[in-house]
């Protein structure tokens, strides 16, 4: 077992986790509308890039110029480990990134002045070690939508094996040309907010984000990671699978030692797209859970992508500390077939249990456990 | 005791499949032809092979060869076998591509070209030929580093139920293709020893 000993979000909703979670909680969103790289209406949740570097150059005084993804990894990072009071430039403390595209905006500027190296994500991470001066190579995991739950798998097991005494996690993904044209070609973008599980849900929004977790080993007090599995439905690379198989797969691993009447809530991954949001529907019933109540907070942040995994995890992870269940924001009308409780209003819960799921291309699925102890 | 039971080496210009050279004749000049010119060798039938991009194409290919010399049953749904992919260049050959086609005056984005810009899509695509239903997962490094690989192999162990990890390095960037595949049992007293050194061995053959 691991366990959280700080941590950060840098989003349109703040640059702390502390602010984030109270701009949930007043159920505010960073999802505004804007247009794709053609002009057509689309809703983004956009980091304002002024204030990114402002926050950046105050927090981590740069000797070079940096990349917005760079700053807003680095901020949050940065913030995170300070929080947590560990040395990071420890040769006991790893480092793992969490991306998908990482500098991917760099391909649409072939004369930019960043260097050939800069694209590639595994320079992304050697930057962010190479902040802190930590000596050991960094980890890049790239596992699409559940990159930032792969992460923290790969932080558990660093951990579980003594590998290190401390793992720093950070995500981070933005709303470049490149990812909303994509997203775009496959029709998959709500041009309003999204609306997840709901019955009127069109797709996603593009969500700009960093976040960081820093983990320790556990010690029974507190929040823990607990177990973490991903399983793939080997279906289909694009589009989920109609039985919800491998989120079923690695539900069923995740909660092996514990029951679903001991489970607080489940954090979805709710994208808000017909398909995934149905998927998971299916998966959720066949382990047991249609009752377990669920949100998705993709109309909050949008889907931030690589750093989805850990910012939600975060805010979910200060919903079981405060013991409540969040609502679903965006669901008004039940709008997946079959039993699945959608939470509707903030509950309380005096259950010390709750699971993040994440499911992405590829046919990636995954889950993950954690545990509010007494 | 971990042993690599069957491995795969992929390159611009040779394809050895478990120590041995595979003589297969190139009509293709160096380059992604040469891949469909090894599909065709092999006589693998398996149409969804056209739609991938170069990256996938390689990975798969590989991973035909080592589960073909394993005899793997390809039909029966298997949640015992985990596929851990790794590499260099993530999936910038096909993000270069996809990249092209949203330039101002010239924007025909293709969600077919699209899925291809995130590397795990070549374990999704192994996945789905073998029913494979463990774990995927790929990580980025800057260069080949076989410590690493035995240590996330390792981590794919811990999960419930995996015996079987085919773990890979699967580059491919600007028309040079880089490939090693290989499958680790958990429990096996054939094979080559999952060790750095056999790795690495392997790996510069």
């Amino acid at each position: 077992m691991i366990k959280p000993l700080a941590y950060n979000i840098v989003s349109p909703l703040g640059f702390t986790a502390t602010d984030n979670y109270a701009a949930v909680r007043r159920g505010e969103s960073g999802v505004v509308p804007c247009q794709d790289p053609v002009g057509i209406p689309i809703a983004v949740s956009r980091l304002d890039r002024s204030k990114l570097l402002k926050a950046f150059e105050k927090k981590c005084k740069p000797s070079q110029k940096h990349t917005a993804p760079e700053q807003a990894m680095l901020l949050s990072a940065s913030l995170a480990v300070q929080e947590a009071g560990i040395d990071a430039s420890s040769a006991r403390t790893g480092f793992v990134l969490s991306s998908t595209k990482g500098n991917i905006e760099l391909l649409g500027i072939p004369e930019n002045d960043f260097g050939r190296e800069r694209i590639h994500l595994w320079h992304n991470a050697a930057l962010l070690s190479g902040f802190f001066n930590n000596p050991n190579i960094p980890l890049t995991v790239t596992n699409a939508c559940i990159s930032g739950a792969a992460a923290q798998i790969a932080a558990f097991n660093m951990l579980e094996k003594g590998l290190y005494d401390h793992v720093v996690v950070t995500g981070v993904d933005m709303a470049s040309d490149f990812i909303v044209a994509g997203f775009q070609s496959f029709k998959s973008l709500d041009p309003e907010r999204c609306r997840p599980f709901d019955a009127r849900r069109k797709g996603l929004n593009i969500g700009e984000a960093a976040a960081t977790l820093v983990f320790g080993k556990a010690d029974g007090k507190g929040i823990s990671l607990i177990q973490g599995n991903v399983r793939n439905d080997a279906n289909h690379i694009s589009g989920p699978s109609r039985t919800g198989e491998g989120l079923y797969r690695a539900l069923c691993h995740t909660l092996q030692d514990v029951p679903p009447r001991d489970i607080g809530f489940i954090s979805a991954h709710g994208t808000a797209t017909p398909f995934n949001d149905q998927m998971e529907a299916i998966a959720f019933a066949r382990a047991g859970l249609d009752h377990t109540p669920v949100f998705s907070l993709k109309a909050h942040f949008g889907h931030t992508m690589g750093a989805a995994g850990i910012l939600e995890s975060i805010i979910s992870i200060m919903a079981l500390e405060e013991g409540v269940v969040l609502p679903s924001m965006g669901y008004k009308e039940h709008g997946v077939e079959g039993e699945l409780n959608v939470s509707t209003v903030t509950a309380h819960t005096d259950k010390r249990f709750m699971v993040k799921t994440l499911s992405g291309f590829g046919g990636c699925n995954a889950a993950l456990l954690y545990q509010k102890h007494s | 005791m971990k042993k690599i039971t069957a491995y795969c080496r992929l390159t611009d210009d040779l394809v050895i499949l478990n120590g041995k050279p595979c003589e297969i004749s190139f009509p293709s000049e160096p380059g992604p032809g040469r891949l469909t010119d090894i599909y065709r060798h092999l006589e693998v039938g398996y149409p969804k092979f056209f739609k991938m991009d170069n990256l996938s194409k390689a990975g798969f290919l590989a991973s035909e060869m080592v589960l073909r010399s394993l005899q793997y049953d390809m039909e029966t749904p298997d949640e015992s076998t985990s596929i851990v992919f790794c590499n260099r260049s993530s999936s910038l050959d096909t993000d270069k591509r996809f990249q092209e086609t949203i330039s101002r005056d010239n924007y025909f984005p293709s969600p077919a070209v699209f899925v291809y810009t995130l590397p795990n899509i070549v374990t999704g695509e192994v996945a789905i030929r073998n029913k494979i239903m463990g774990e995927t997962s790929f990580f980025i490094l800057e260069s080949f580093d076989a410590e690493k690989m035995i240590i996330f192999t390792d981590w794919a162990f811990s999960s419930a139920g995996i015996c079987r990890v085919l773990c890979g390095w699967t580059e491919y960037l600007d028309g040079h293709c880089n490939v090693l595949v290989m499958m680790v049992e958990k429990e096996s007293d054939k094979g080559v020893d999952f060790n750095k050194q056999k790795i690495n061995n392997i790996y510069r053959t």
